[in-house]
């Protein structure tokens, strides 16, 4: 080729013009291929989010229209018997159960919050290990929370299979959700309202309660609803704790002395009709009842989130 | 003003008491498990223990090694179909959905987060199992089943995470890659995704500790056959499913040793819960 000093204008202009072509096919070859990369992206995006939404379509559904029909007055009988299959009292056990674990967890859980918020020293030792065994906590298995309930509560202190037992070890289970919701739900409050508690010569303790605390309770509402799911649907942490008698601890007859009584609750029912493969269609009914309870808390869970928030925005 | 002063002492007392239980919680859990795991794991001997592949309680044989194998193969598995699905619908849900479908998704996936184990193991029963069974080789109660199952269980835990970290990535990183001529998807995936790198890594860490704990699920599709798996369509028997299988009737040294593989899977626990706050600090101290 010859060089560009000895060509003519005409020549010149085009080598030059060639030249430019070539960049500018290059440049739009880098363009489209840019573009089937976003285009490809954007596909992979949308597909992970369609195969969400379908798992979780198809998951409800499927459990709904198999076991809405099935949802039979015999389900709901108050005795259970190996025909009816009533899944009455192990409702009844669930409602026992998580109120027990309820009652014990969430005054524990919420002072720690406070504590942790309200009074401990920024950055000391205690408040660092009280963060690591939360988190420890938070991460243990629930069948780990089962073996432990087993060997503590049943067996050393003898309580044995029972809703106390069963209560207990749901109750630590859920501890840490009632912590960490009701610590956010702390945070979440401005200054402001601790500063003007002490600024009208409240001491530390009345400003939390009266001003601190009521603004976060649609928050630590949200962490008891969210425990409570987990009580309602938790299976590993219960069979070797509560057992899986179908029967309602009898608090009328024996007293407070029925919470040694063992029960299954609502979830543990579900599985051992799975397990013994005989009642599908009342699996399916039981199914429908447990999702139907998960997602009305979900739903209360949700509307108390959003309460939370408008709350603290309104400042 | 000194009685106010005793209340608050009081009080103080109180929630130090109530922030010690969480502790006291977790030294029981540690002591018990220990004080009755590691026993029979002596008794039996370590390396046979731990290495051991043959589970016969009734020739007093206790190696777990298949179960160890099988929940690591079980995690994997689930790791490999929830993982990609999540971290994708996290994408979407932060940075690509429109407000309204994102304020469907959302409230989605949350209910996912609370189905209950069993609604999910007894589904995968009569509907992934089957499936199985019908089209691909085995007896659809597979370490296959299990996978596909817990994948979709950890499905919420990775998005919320992951989706938390994205949304927590500076909007001027975004708009910065798009003013250098970048398109959405470039700005996303790009610089978005890398700079929320150590969240999504703690949302997988944190996937993987729900996978491996994961019980009656893993139990109602997983055959829970003894013995390491030679391919995805044989049964498989994970840690968990060891202890529940097995604990209603066992007694003496069996006992020993499922209490001893509990401590097996604590101390994997453990080990991925430290690896999630090594991730979760440099994320911060970045």
């Amino acid at each position: 080729m010859m060089a560009p000093w000895d060509m003519t204008a005409a020549q010149l202009s085009a080598a030059l013009r060639i030249a430019s072509d070539e960049w500018a096919a290059r440049e739009a070859e880098v363009a489209r291929r840019r573009r089937m990369v976003s285009a490809l992206l954007r596909g992979l995006v949308y597909l992970g989010a369609a195969a969400t939404a379908f798992v979780l379509a198809f998951l409800v559904g499927y459990i709904l229209v198999n076991g809405v029909p099935y949802l039979t007055p015999s389900l709901f009988e108050w005795t259970y018997t190996s025909d009816n299959v009533s899944l009455m009292p192990a409702l009844i056990s669930t409602l026992m159960m998580a109120a027990l674990a309820l009652v014990m967890a969430v005054p524990i859980g919420v002072g720690s919050a406070i504590y942790l918020v309200e009074y401990a020293p920024r950055g000391s030792r205690f408040v660092n290990i009280v963060r690591t065994t939360t988190e420890t906590l938070q991460g243990i298995p629930s069948i780990i929370y089962g073996l432990f309930g087993m060997l503590f509560f049943v067996t050393a202190l003898r309580w044995n299979l029972s809703l106390l037992s069963g209560a207990c070890t749901l109750a630590i289970m859920v501890l840490p959700v009632v912590m960490r919701t009701t610590e956010e739900a702390l945070i979440a409050v401005p200054d402001a309202y601790r500063e003007g508690g002490f600024g009208l010569g409240a001491g530390r303790l009345r400003t939390v309660f009266r001003c601190v605390l009521p603004s976060a309770v649609p928050g630590i509402l949200g962490g008891v609803i969210l425990a409570l799911g987990r009580c309602v649907g938790e299976v590993a942490a219960l069979l070797f704790t509560a057992g899986t008698i179908a029967q309602i601890p009898d608090f009328v007859a024996g007293g407070a002395a029925a919470v040694f009584d063992s029960c299954r609750t609502l979830a543990v029912h579900m599985y051992v009709l799975a397990s013994e493969g005989l009642h599908v269609n009342e699996t399916y009914a039981t199914a429908v009842v447990l999702l139907v309870v998960v997602v009305v808390l979900n739903a209360a869970a949700t509307f108390a989130a959003k309460k939370m928030r408008k709350g603290s925005g309104n400042d | 003003m000194s009685q106010s002063a005793v209340k608050e002492g009081f009080a103080r007392a109180l929630f130090v008491g109530a922030a010690a239980v969480s502790v006291l919680a977790v030294a029981l859990i540690c002591v018990f498990l220990f004080a009755n795991g590691l026993p029979a794991m002596a008794q039996i001997g370590i390396p046979e223990f731990l290495l051991g592949t043959t589970w016969r309680p009734a020739n007093d044989l206790y190696g777990i090694f298949p179960m160890i194998i099988g929940s690591i193969y079980v995690t994997a598995g689930a790791m490999l179909v929830g993982v990609p699905a999540g971290f994708l619908c996290a994408v979407f849900l932060s940075r690509f959905a429109s407000g309204r479908v994102a304020a469907t998704l959302k409230p989605g996936v949350e209910l996912l987060a609370g189905i209950p184990s069993v609604v999910y193991g007894f589904f995968g029963l009569v509907v992934i199992v089957p499936l199985i069974r019908d089209y691909l080789p085995g007896r659809g109660l597979s370490l296959l089943a299990a996978a596909l199952l817990l994948g979709i269980m950890i499905l919420p835990t990775i998005i919320t995470v992951a989706q938390s970290a994205l949304d927590a990535v500076p909007q001027k990183y975004y708009e910065g890659a798009l003013a250098l001529g970048a398109d959405h998807e470039h700005s996303v995936f790009r610089v978005v995704v890398p700079a929320a790198a150590s969240g999504i890594m703690a949302a997988i860490v944190l996937g993987v500790g729900r996978a491996i704990g994961e019980t009656m699920a893993v139990i109602m599709v997983a055959g829970n056959q003894a013995v390491i798996p030679g391919s995805i369509f044989d049964g498989v028997r994970t840690m968990t499913a060891n202890i529940v299988l097995e604990m209603g009737y066992a007694a003496d040294l069996h006992r020993g040793a499922l209490i001893a593989t509990g401590v097996v899977l604590f101390v994997f626990i453990l080990l991925i819960t430290m690896l999630f706050n090594v991730i979760k600090k440099r994320g911060e101290a970045r």
